[in-house]
């Protein structure tokens, strides 16, 4: 156990120096962004003098040696746009994605779940066929046009929500938080319900597929026959084993949610790090790019690491196999 | 119709079979017809749309944002589906873009199909060390969601026509290889697979010639759902800017230009290329599931 826990962090390690490598070497193949810094009528002189100051007039190898040193400094370079460390720039903005993705991924439970079981429980009926079109339609639906739509509908149309921007924010332990104020939540309701729709079919298709096999269980039956009654049997006795598999599976969609929060960031204007990254890649910017790429690579390699640690826990076959 | 359960009649060859089943499921069957018609449209667009968008003589900024319906200033042109922001009918836009936007799709999952095959055949003949390594890779870059990767290599690689079918065939290749490899190893174990070997055809041969035909299957249904998604990744990231140039509007593109003018209501500019984009993308998924079920061998049986 002890010895897997090793090779595990030794391979994680591994992938994070791996692909800040190709990173910062894919990253550095795209043009000189020296010329979008300068002005455009800058002498070779002052051209020359400004990529010394910037270290950009270094050979790539020395260039990433010097990233690679500071970064273990936490230092990941300063954004060309902002003139501010990128690497603060990501996290005063990683508070506002973390509680988007966290909301979506409410948001798939509560409508996920309920709607998965009783499809599950009803195989064949209406409602089983509609929620499986729904599924269908979840997975398949660009997220972005989702967001537009929503925006036409319930923005410009309806005037229920706003269209975009993140409105009033609460403290809750240093941290702004948009949940804990009416204003806010209303902020929230529309790029939220974009980021989770995708998840919320996921979660629907194997709560459903686990409740179709866990009702015909014969404890199921059993607890039936005993006169339990619907609610509880559904709570007590099917939710539990059709939850396992999912809430693993979620924790991993975790990443896929920061990472997809990006578009829905993008389109809703939410002040958060996928917006920051995806204006920073239409200007260049360089050192918010490779910093960007570094943080999610890291929340990444640390949920598979979790993920891949709780099964080692929760299956006692794996841990066999592994000493 | 008969049901799956009844043995295929002997007169009835491969293709027959396939088509039977196929058309059991009638959502798959119109899917796989509006597929058909959206094919046809974006192939014949110059000569079906009413207008050639990208032709500046035909375009006028008088005629701009007209909701659908309108007509030309000559009375000559119809506009159904409204003008966008420089005076161009949607609907052709709408022709031309789903021509872009499926060529783009059907070009890069055909291109990441071939690669893909190679390296999953490679893992699976050769095994042992390559195998891990090459799959150890592959699991690595699946664990990645495809719009993050999509980013960075655009990121890296910059915009363009070609940029992007790079980005879409870097992503997708992984997918391909995993699937090529699972099906390939099952097959590597089979007699024939070793007697083709024994008999001294060269590797290549056998493994191309022989395994491959028999992990058609599989490969078909992900070709097709992968052609699906290269088709939304394309679009969301012409969305967001970093996929195609303004000279080759995509459906994507199509949709991100109109976004402007949706916050004054006019929703025609962006609305219908996106269900354009959404039924296109549907079709092909149904499709897709479809073949899956029909292909499935555990029902031959």
């Amino acid at each position: 156990m002890f010895e897997m826990l090793i090779k595990r962090s030794l391979q994680s390690v591994l992938v994070i120096f791996i692909m800040s490598l190709l990173a910062f070497v894919g990253i550095n193949l795209v043009g000189n962004p020296i010329y979008l810094l300068v002005a455009p009528n800058a002498s070779p002189a002052e051209i020359a003098e400004a990529s010394h100051a910037l270290g950009l007039d270094l050979p790539v190898y020395a260039q990433y040696w010097r990233f690679l040193v500071n970064a273990m400094h936490g230092d990941l370079g300063n954004s060309f746009v902002f003139n501010q460390p990128a690497i603060s720039l990501i996290f005063e903005r990683m508070p506002a994605t973390l509680e988007l993705a966290s909301a979506a991924l409410v948001l798939s439970f509560l409508i996920g779940v309920p709607l998965g079981m009783w499809a599950g429980l009803r195989p064949g009926s209406k409602v089983h066929k509609l929620a499986m079109g729904f599924s269908i339609l979840g997975v398949t639906i660009p997220s972005f046009w989702l967001g537009l739509i929503l925006i036409l509908v319930f923005a410009v149309n309806l005037g229920w929500f706003p269209s975009g921007g993140r409105g009033p924010t609460t403290s809750l332990l240093g941290i702004q938080v948009s949940f804990l104020n009416l204003d806010g939540l209303r902020y929230l309701v529309l790029p939220a319900a974009t980021l989770a729709l995708h998840n919320i079919a996921l979660v629907m298709r194997m709560t459903e597929a686990g409740t179709r096999e866990v009702a015909l269980q014969e404890y199921v039956k059993f607890a039936r026959a005993k006169g339990v009654g619907a609610v509880r049997l559904m709570l007590r006795h099917v939710a539990p084993n059709v939850m396992i598999p999912i809430v693993t599976v979620m924790g991993l969609e975790f990443g896929q949610l920061i990472a997809f929060s990006l578009i829905t960031e993008t389109i809703f204007a939410w002040p958060g790090m996928g917006k920051l990254i995806v204006d920073s890649v239409l200007q260049l910017d360089r050192p918010v790019v490779v910093a960007y790429l570094m943080v999610v690579l890291v929340i990444f390699v640390l949920i598979n690491f979790v993920v891949d640690i709780l099964y080692l826990i929760l299956d006692p076959r794996l841990r066999a196999k592994s000493t | 119709m008969s049901s799956p359960s009844l043995p295929a009649l002997a007169s009835e060859t491969p293709t027959q079979i396939f088509l039977r089943r196929f058309l059991q499921n009638r959502i798959a069957t119109a899917a796989a017809l509006v597929l058909l018609l959206l094919t046809i449209v974006a192939l014949a667009a110059p000569v079906l749309s009413p207008q050639n968008p990208y032709d500046l003589a035909r375009v006028s900024f008088m005629e701009a944002e007209q909701a659908p319906g309108g007509v030309s200033a000559d009375h000559q042109l119809h506009f159904w589906l409204g003008t966008d922001g420089a005076g161009r009918d949607v609907l052709s836009a709408i022709m031309y873009g789903l021509r872009i936007s499926l060529g783009i799709g059907i070009t890069s999952a055909l291109t990441a199909l071939f690669f893909g095959t190679c390296v999953g055949l490679l893992a699976a003949y050769l095994g042992g060390k390559v195998d891990a390594v090459l799959m150890r890779i592959v699991d690595v870059q699946l664990s990645f969601p495809s719009v993050l990767v999509a980013l960075i290599l655009l990121a890296a690689l910059g915009q363009g026509v070609d940029k992007t079918l790079m980005a879409l065939v870097l992503v997708q290749w992984a997918v391909f290889a995993r699937n090529v490899r699972g099906a390939a190893m099952v097959e590597r174990g089979k007699d024939y697979v070793e007697a083709a070997l024994g008999q001294g055809l060269p590797a290549w041969r056998v493994m191309f010639k022989h395994v491959l035909p028999n992990c058609m299957a599989p490969l078909i249904v992900t070709t097709t759902n992968q052609m699906a998604a290269a088709i939304t990744l394309e679009a969301t990231m012409s969305f967001l800017g970093i996929g195609l140039p303004q000279t080759r509007p995509s459906l994507g593109l199509l949709i991100s230009n109109g976004f402007d003018y949706m916050l004054s209501n006019q929703y025609w500019i962006s609305v219908f290329p996106g269900v354009a984009l959404v039924v296109l993308v549907v079709a092909i998924s149904l499709v897709g599931d479809q073949l899956r079920v029909v292909l499935n061998p555990k029902l031959d049986a």
